[in-house]
């Protein structure tokens, strides 16, 4: 790799990609579809997070919440308001669908946060599986809820008649661009921030550059405490988005 | 470390983890595993915990304001019977002061009619005594002038003639 190869005259040691290898949890072996790795470690602590703040917090059924209780309700009304307000009421049959989405992405990116964690959010192949899986369900209700009138969706009947099948190319185009905008804004940001607090890290070897490099790192660390709340919440808006135009393709 | 260096050297040949298409099978799996497993779990136990944690506090909430605004209504029933009260006290400690007002009016008129009548009695017998006093004091005026005038008489030598001198000083005393 170059940055390895510069790394032998400066002594600077740059990996700043290392942090997102899938490697097995026990043994050498190859990384096959069931092999337990650390995106399985890493998983199950995101779904241990879940478990902890909506079953366990909310365990006493208290009138008067603790705090953790408190956390979990907040977390439920805020999905359950954003579904209601951005994909209708009708929308809020699939509000089980898009909690999960959300709490396993927010978790998941908090947990990345942990120093020496896996960011399982920040693979493609994790975030391009819910995109597409949004994408499929979507899709798969417009037309089991409207049919062959569900296409009207790329067909603007307020534009004047000789635009229409232009901008129904361009519609059906961002159409299916959606699940690959939808997937890598979330994988790259989260990918991003780890990568250069990574580089900043490795820069902290240079003892008079420390300093600065320790300044760095903190206000990366408090911008990506930022995106991954953002990121989940923005991954999550875009599914209640998705969702109405699949409900509502009527403009 | 040395055989994760070595093992990362081998899988990272592509510079992005992420592109290492090799992981992906075992990270799609885990994804559905966990999301899977998630899904169960909210939709079994916590979301419909929390749904009823939240409607059974609206429900207390609403319940509370109702019985709030139960006693905000008996409050100002009281307050309604409070006011009546002061008022029925205001007005009968009123219908007693008038009452004694008019008792000792009565009371005091009574007593002036009897000390004036009694004021006029007095005065009455008294104008009684000073008119028998004033009877004598003119008898007795006419006693003395008859004495003095008998006495003069006699003193200058005249006969007594009480007759005379009598009806002389009577006469004189009407005049």
């Amino acid at each position: 790799m170059a940055s390895e190869a510069n790394s032998e005259g400066t002594g600077l040691v740059f990996h700043p990609m290392d942090q997102f290898i899938v490697k097995p949890l026990f043994g050498d072996g190859p990384v096959m579809w069931y092999t337990v790795t650390n995106v399985t470690l890493w998983m199950a602590f995101s779904v241990a997070a879940v478990v902890l703040l909506l079953v366990v917090g909310t365990s006493r059924r208290a009138i008067v919440p603790s705090r953790s209780q408190s956390i979990g309700e907040l977390a439920y009304g805020f999905v359950y308001k954003m579904v209601e307000d951005v994909a209708g009421k009708d929308a809020v049959g699939y509000f089980p669908y898009i909690m999960t989405l959300f709490m396993f992405i927010v978790c998941a990116n908090f947990l990345g946060l942990v120093p020496m964690s896996f960011t399982t959010t920040s693979h493609i192949a994790v975030t391009a599986v819910m995109a597409m899986g949004v994408f499929l369900t979507v899709t798969v209700i417009g037309f089991f809820k409207h049919g062959f009138s569900f296409l009207s969706l790329f067909w603007i009947s307020s534009a004047p008649l000789p635009l229409r099948p232009i901008l129904a190319l361009i519609e059906i185009i961002s159409y299916f661009v959606r699940p690959v905008s939808h997937s890598i804004r979330l994988a790259g940001n989260m990918m991003a921030g780890h990568a250069v607090i990574k580089v900043f890290a490795a820069f902290a070897g240079i003892a008079v550059i420390a300093p600065l490099s320790v300044l760095a790192i903190t206000a990366i660390y408090a911008l990506e405490i930022l995106v991954s709340f953002i990121q989940a919440y923005v991954f999550a808006i875009l599914t209640c988005v998705y969702l109405k135009d699949a409900l509502h393709p009527h403009h | 470390m040395a055989s994760n260096s070595s093992q990362a050297a081998e899988t990272a040949s592509p510079g992005m983890p992420q592109l290492d298409f090799s992981s992906f099978g075992n990270q799609i799996f885990w994804l559905v595993v966990t999301l899977v497993v998630i899904y169960v779990i909210l939709t079994r136990v916590a979301l419909p915990r929390i749904a009823d944690v939240l409607a059974e506090r609206r429900e207390s909430i609403s319940n509370d304001i109702a019985a709030a605004e139960d006693l905000k209504l008996k409050a100002v029933a009281a307050e309604e019977t409070y006011d009546k009260a002061l008022a029925d006290a205001r007005a009968e400690a009123g219908n007693i002061v008038e009452g004694a007002k008019a008792e000792m009016k009565a009371e005091l008129a009574t007593a002036i009619s009897k000390a004036d009548a009694e004021i006029a009695e007095k005065i009455v017998e008294g104008e009684k005594i000073i008119q028998e006093i004033r009877s004598n004091a003119l008898e007795s005026v006419e006693e003395v002038a008859k004495s003095t005038a008998t006495a003069i008489i006699e003193a200058l030598g005249g006969k007594d003639d009480s007759k005379f001198v009598d009806k002389a000083v009577s006469s004189e005393m009407k005049g």
